[in-house]
Parts: C-alpha cells; structure tokens; sequence
C-alpha cells in the first residue's frame, strides 16, 4: 500500500522553527544587537543597504542579523521591504562636489587642491589576523584633526576645465526607475548606472576585472574615488525652497579612460561613473569601469564581443536576488517535468534499440 | 475645486476596486458579455460604469482624454482627486471616454507599434443603452459567436483588420459594461 | 502615522487587501486587460519584488493578487498537487493577506494558481486559471537576446522555432520536447504555455480564463476562453500528447498524467495520478487502483 507524502504545512512550520534557533547558535553565547552589527559590521551594513536600494543602516543591520549574514538574503529581505514603502517624494540630486569627505584619492595626480586624504581604509594594512581582537579589548583612539575647510573639487571638473575630459552636459530629466517601470531595451546610461549600483557586488567585480583582462579593454585610470557625506534635500512646494531632510554616506569613483577623437575632433578623454550608497569603494569601481565598457555604442567605439560591453547581458544578469531566485527554484520539485524527459528518453531509446534489431535482422 | 470632486470615489478601495476589475477583466476576456459594476459616484454625465472603470485602471501613469462634453470642470477635477491621472489630447491618451461620436476620429489614438501592441489606448464609450443584439462576435473568448449593441460596425472590422495592432474598447451604459478587445471579429447581422 | 495609515488603509490592518498596493494592482491590471487583448502577445510590466524569491512564482502571486476578489476561493497546486511546500507556502500567503476561501477541489475553486500542471477535471467558465512562468518567451533558448526575440515576434519571424523542431526529428525521429511545448495562438504568436507537460496542451483551449505571470522577466500574457492553441508539430510528424503507459496504482485511472515513484531499490516503481485532487475524488467515487487500501483503510 502506498500513501503519497502529506504534510508540507506542518514541514514548513517545523523548519522556520528550527531556523529561528539555528539562527540564534549557542544561547550561553550573548545575542547580538542590532547596534552591534550596525556599528561593528558596517561594511556588511553598506552593502546591503546598496544592493537592497535603501539607505536605512538599522533596517539593513537587522536584515543581516534575520539572515544570519547571509548577505544576499539581507538584500531580499530589505527589497521586499522596500517595495512596500510609499513614494512620498523625490530628492534633488545630491551635491557630490560639495561632499564632506573622509576619503579622497586621486591617481592621475600626485597633489590636488583640497588634498589627498587617505581616510578609513584597508589599503595598506598587512593582512595579518589580528589576534588581539579574538580578546575583547579597546581599540586605542586614533588621533584626530580639525575637519580641513578646503574645497575638494573634482579632479574630472579641472580636467573639464581644460577640456581635456568629454564634458557630462547636465540635465534635469527625471531619470528613469527600473523598480518601477519594465525594464527595455536599449537601456540608457541612466537606467544602465542604477542597475549597475544596485548590483550584485561580487558580478560587478568580476565583469570590471574582464575588462582589466582585455575583454572591452578601456584604459581606466580612478581620477577620483571619494568617501563622505552629502546632504539630500527634498523641494517642499509649499515652502518653495529645498530642506535638508537627511544625509547619506556615498562612495563616488570617476574614470579617466582613453581618449577618443578624430581628425576633426582633438582627442579627449572619457568617462566611467560609479555611487554607491556607503563605503563601498570596490563596487563604485567596479561600476565605474563597467559604465565605461557599457558606452561603446555612445562614443564611436567597436562592440568587440565582450560581455562588460553588452548592456543586455549585463543589466539582465547582475541582479543577485533576480539571479539566486532563479538559481535556487530548481531545488522546487519538477518531478511532472523530469517525468515527461524520462517518458520521452524511454520511447526514443527503444525506438533506437528496436530499428538497431531490425538493421541486424536485415543484415 | 467644488465638493463634488472629493466625493464619488470608492469607499473601500481595495476591495470594491477587486469586484470592479473582476467585472471588466471578465468583460475583455469574454467579448459581448455584459457585466454590472459599482462604486463609483461620477459627476453626470459621466456614467458609474465609466467612472469605476478610470478609479479601477487610471492613476498618475495613465493620461485619460475627455471626449467632448465630458471635458468639463467638475468631471475634470473629480478625475483627478480620485486617480491623478493627467489629461491628455488623443494622440497621448492610455484611455479615453466619452461618446462615440465625440471620441471619433480613432486614427488619432495610439495603436501601439509592432514590437509593443500592448501600447495602444483603451477607449470607454458611454451608450444610452447596452443588450446582446446586434453585432455579430467570434474571435477569442467567445464559443461560438455573441451579439452585442456597438455603435457601428466598419470602424470595429478596420480595427481588428490591423491586429496585433489596435484599439480596445470598453461599452458603457449605467452601471453596465462590455468589452470588445482589438482580437474581435465584427460583422453585421 | 503608520504605513497603513500613509497607505491610506485602515488602522491595524497588517496588509492591504492581497498584499499589493493599489498602484501596482492597477498597473498589473492594466497590463492583464491587454494581456486579454492580444492573446499569446507578452506583455511587459514592472513586476514589483514579493516577499518570495524571484522563479518560486512571484509572477503568478502577482497575477493572482490583482484579480482575487474578497469573494474568491483559490486553489493552489504545484506539479498537479495541493500540499507540494511551494503550493502550501503560497495558499497559506493568500490566506493570510486576502483572508480568502481556500480549496483543494478544482471544482470549487474560482480562482486556481498552478505551477507544471493543468488540472484534470475541465475548467468552466467562472473559473481563472493563473500559471506561474519561469521564462515566458519560447524563443528564448533559440535567441537569448531580448531585442531580437522581440523583432521576431513582430515580424512573426517563426523560422527559427521550426527549425529546431525540425532538428529534433532529424536527430532523435522525433520532436524531443517533453514540456513546455511550444504553442501558436489564432494563428499569430508562438507562445510558451509554461512548463506543463505537452500532455496538458491539448487542455489549453477551455472555457476558463487563462493568466501567465512570469515575475522575474517582467511578464504577462493571457488566453481567453476558447482561445484557438495550436502545438506547433509537422504535417508529417503531427503533434502527440505523451504521458505514462500504465494506470494510477491509488483510482485506477488510465487516462490521467501518472508521476512515477520509485518504490524499492530493485526497479519497483508506481505510477500515481500528478493531479491529487483528481485522484482523491475518484477514490472517493469508489475507484481503486492496484495498490490502493481496501474500502476504510487508509
């Protein structure tokens, strides 16, 4: 006798029970906070508050906390979250330039007006493990200075400036919003840089370092990378004027990439773009040379068949919560499809093996 | 913007919107059906058929044209309390209302293009009356063949002969609708 | 003031009705009635992201909650079965945001979301049939470009799609397409049915209306009643709905889509209906099949 497997509600509250603890790990271990992590994890927190597409440090620290650290989960669970939320208004652009930094560096020139300014990075530490932190201990206080007043402005503005850099003509168009409108193509630069931003870290690393690699090669050079704060104002039409309402930390990379021209056109150099919400400085370049890649078509330049070249691909694919979705519904069963392949392979096969008897009977 | 404009819409919208777009996803399934629907209260002469119709579909994304005598100050206002749908001539409208002689001539509505038919308009034609005469309808979602009281015929048969491109229409009288997509084919009985 | 109250719902309520905000449900329905419209034609749309992961039915979800009415009782199966965990998980989030009827008797349902399968028992007229779609473009895997694919529904470029048929044949003396078997309707689009066995095509021309949603590519499409569906085959290898030889080993049956169990660990297996409400009513009409309990038993 046979009774087909019943259960599946009972199964799924039993597992999400036994996930809740799993979560948790050793009780005689303290319980994290959600401040700890936010405090303590905050690259953890940035990236997920960029893929996920909303800048709120404690949701996304939450998030972290649900999914045990699986950060890809963090960023489904403060997508879904995020989807929920009502449009109440949109922000004027923010002010890059006029960003209080904590880092900014330049390679294309060894001093700057306003400064190189290393700030809070991995850069040059030895990647040793610090044995000291497996101790609970306080970290010394690392020395201070008064906030340098000095204007930072970009290193592609003084370019600019000399005309060396292809000018960005500013435009007060309404980007578009792939959350909110399906996405077509051909996509434009401005639809390309948001799905860009938001991402798959890990996608956008690799398809920048193809590029590094020769495949839509672009000659990048980080003009600027830097770290900091901008306030983000929100016009009130009653009030007729801009407020601050907040202010976010942004990673912003700007490529200076091979020059382009002609005989009638003196050569310039190009651009590639990167933001990104939070420290985030390996995925603002990696953004900012896959931007670049992506322009071919915009600046004359051959598709040589790379795949950082091709906006479909890349818009289609880099999407993590899209892609592991996808990835992980084959764990569904598809036991009415498989049997169908299983009938079909039988058939054909013994099809094979009946017309083979034949050709020997024949023989 | 006078009172009337903050009345008349659905009292609550997430289910009395369901009941409605129930009604007319039915009606466009099952071309010549005819379907009641209820909620909205619309300035006259704007019928509580085609009124539920622009609560249920209409919204800030959708520019709405006003075919003659609708285009008037308290059906504008009312239309735009209730969805924010912005008003538009022929040529840039996702739906249209008004009577048939009013919203003609349809050469000036949105088709769609070949590579996206989904973009045409939508046109809401109010009628004194609606029955299951008339016109003659096969095509998908009809078993046989419906009848249906449309306004003419030729302007239907031109529409369906463009397919995938085309116009879709929705009928309306009272608190009544039917529904006849671009796929329909229309003959005279 | 609390989300709901922004929302403009009532105060405690946790979800608006079926989840969605009003805009999205107006955006889905919009693009449901020119789904409806342009039968077989794929419909875009800004598929929002669900509280459930891309390909696990977002797109299904999403059609179903613009169309579920408070008046509704759903039924919800996957791979033909009500208590499948993805089935149950689905049920259980319409039950929880919709505070609908459920079912698992195709016969009482008005609104059924599927995954793979179509029922057994014929739909009727009252009824909406909503597919979850992985990839709702059948040219897909012959061109994975976007661009291209959508030039050559325009164009009803269909060459492509024959040649691979004709390929099959060449190759293995027949079309090597167990599922999701491509479709054409009234004589215009090549349309994906979804991943249902080929088994199920000949079903797809009914008296229910018929929704695809597919989340994750932005896409819906339709059927409506009656809707002439054509599987694309050859004058000389016509098309042939397959399905397992032998009888459901619990009712008998001989005419349903039979999965296969593997019983033992020496080559025993069964063969049990996929569609178990199917199974269970003909039980329960005093049908057995070989293996099935003697009358009180289990």
């Amino acid at each position: 006798m046979y009774v087909a497997v019943k259960g599946g509600e009972r199964a799924i509250d039993n597992a999400h029970a036994w996930l809740a603890e799993e979560r948790r790990g050793d009780a005689a271990v303290p319980e994290l906070a959600v401040a700890q992590i936010r405090e303590q994890m905050t690259l953890a927190v940035n990236r997920v508050m960029a893929e996920g597409s909303l800048y709120d440090p404690d949701l996304a620290a939450l998030a972290i906390k649900q999914a045990r650290g699986d950060l890809i989960e963090a960023i489904f669970l403060i997508r879904a979250y995020r989807t929920t939320l009502p449009r109440l208004g949109a922000s004027e652009p923010v002010e890059t330039g006029a960003m209080r930094c904590d880092r900014r560096i330049s390679a294309t020139f060894k001093d700057v007006p306003g400064g190189q300014v290393l700030g809070p990075t991995f850069d040059y530490t030895h990647r040793l493990l610090d044995f000291a932190l497996a101790a609970e201990g306080e970290v010394p206080e690392a020395a201070t200075a008064a906030p340098d007043p000095a204007p930072k402005p970009r290193i592609t503005g003084l370019l600019d400036r000399d005309g060396l850099i292809e000018t960005e003509p500013a435009s007060d168009e309404t980007p578009p919003d792939l959350t909110r409108e399906p996405l077509g193509f051909p996509a434009g630069r401005a639809l390309r840089l948001q799905a860009l931003t938001r991402s798959d870290e890990g996608f956008a690393l690799g398809m920048a370092y193809s590029t590094q690699r020769g495949y839509g090669r672009n000659h990048p050079f980080v003009g600027e990378l830097r770290l900091g704060r901008v306030g983000v104002e929100v016009e009130i039409p009653e009030l007729g004027f801009a407020v601050e309402i907040a202010e976010i930390e942004l990673t912003e990379c700007e490529t200076v990439n091979q020059f382009a021209g002609s005989k009638t056109e003196p050569p310039q150099f190009t651009r590639g773009y990167g933001l990104v919400f939070g420290q985030s400085e390996r995925k603002a370049i990696s953004m900012a040379l896959v931007d670049r890649a992506l322009r071919w078509e915009d600046l004359g330049e051959d598709f040589t068949g790379a795949p950082a070249q091709d906006a479909e691909f890349v818009i289609s694919h880099g999407d993590n919560i899209q892609a592991s979705g996808f990835l992980e519904h084959i764990k569904l069963p598809h036991y009415v499809d498989f049997q169908s392949e299983l009938e079909l392979v039988r058939r054909i096969r013994a099809e094979a093996a009946a017309s083979a008897a034949e050709r020997e009977a024949a023989e | 913007m006078d009172v009337q404009a903050l009345s008349g819409g659905f009292a609550d919208t997430p289910r009395e919107a369901a009941q409605a777009f129930r009604a007319a996803l039915t009606a466009m399934a099952r071309p010549g059906r005819i379907e009641d629907v209820a909620g909205a209260r619309p300035p006259a002469p704007l019928s509580v058929a085609a009124g539920t119709l622009l609560l249920v579909l209409a919204d800030p994304a959708t520019p709405v044209h006003l075919a003659g005598p609708l285009d008037r100050p308290e059906i504008r206002d009312w239309l735009r309390f209730h969805t924010g749908a912005p008003l538009s001539d022929r040529a840039g409208a996702v739906f249209a209302v008004g009577r048939w002689a009013d919203l003609l001539p349809l050469d000036a509505y949105s088709l769609g293009t070949p590579d996206y038919p989904d973009r045409s308009a939508t046109l809401i034609v109010e009628m004194d009356a609606l029955d299951a005469t008339g016109a003659r309808l096969t095509g998908p979602g009809i078993e046989t063949s419906h009848g249906l009281s449309l306004p003419e015929i030729s302007a239907f048969r031109a529409n369906r002969a463009r397919f995938p491109l085309g116009l879709d229409f929705f009928f309306t009288a009272g608190v009544r609708l039917a529904a006849l997509p671009r796929s329909t084919h229309v003959e005279a009985v | 003031m609390t989300q709901a109250e922004i929302r403009g719902e009532a105060p405690g309520a946790d979800y608006t009705f079926a989840y969605l905000d009003e805009q999205t449900k107006r955006m889905i329905r919009r693009a449901l009635l020119k789904a409806l419209a342009v039968p077989g034609y794929q419909v875009p749309f800004a598929s929002r992201e669900m509280p459930m992961p891309y390909g696990w039915g977002t797109g299904g979800v999403q059609v179903s909650a613009a169309v579920l009415t408070p008046e509704d009782t759903l039924k919800v199966i996957d791979q033909g079965a009500d208590d499948t965990t993805n089935a149950v998980s689905i049920r259980k989030f319409f039950q929880k945001t919709a505070g609908i009827a459920v079912t698992e008797h195709t016969g009482e349902a008005t609104v059924i979301q599927t995954r793979h399968r179509i029922p057994e028992a014929p739909l009727t007229e009252g009824q909406i049939l909503v597919y979850q779609v992985p990839i709702p473009e059948p040219l897909r895997f012959l061109e994975p470009r976007e661009t291209e694919t959508r030039r050559m529904h325009a164009l009803e470029e269909y060459g492509l799609m024959h040649v691979k048929l004709y390929e099959d044949i060449a190759r293995h003396g027949e079309i090597a397409t167990a599922y999701a078997y491509p479709v054409k309707i009234e004589g215009r689009y090549v349309m994906d049915p979804s991943p249902i066995p080929k088994f199920d095509n000949p079903k797809l021309r009914m008296a229910a209306i018929q929704l695809f949603g597919a989340g994750r590519e932005q896409r819906i499409y339709a059927l409506p009643p009656y809707t002439e569906v054509v599987s694309l085959d050859f004058e000389d290898h016509p098309f042939v709905p397959g399905k397992a030889e032998g009888a459901c080993a619990l009712c008998g049956s001989e005419t349903s889509y039979l999965d296969e169990v593997i019983v033992d660990d020496r080559g025993g297996r069964m063969f049990v209906c996929s569609d178990t409400d199917y199974c269970a009513g003909r039980r329960a009409a005093g049908y057995r099949g070989e293996m099935a309990a003697e009358e009180g038993g289990a």
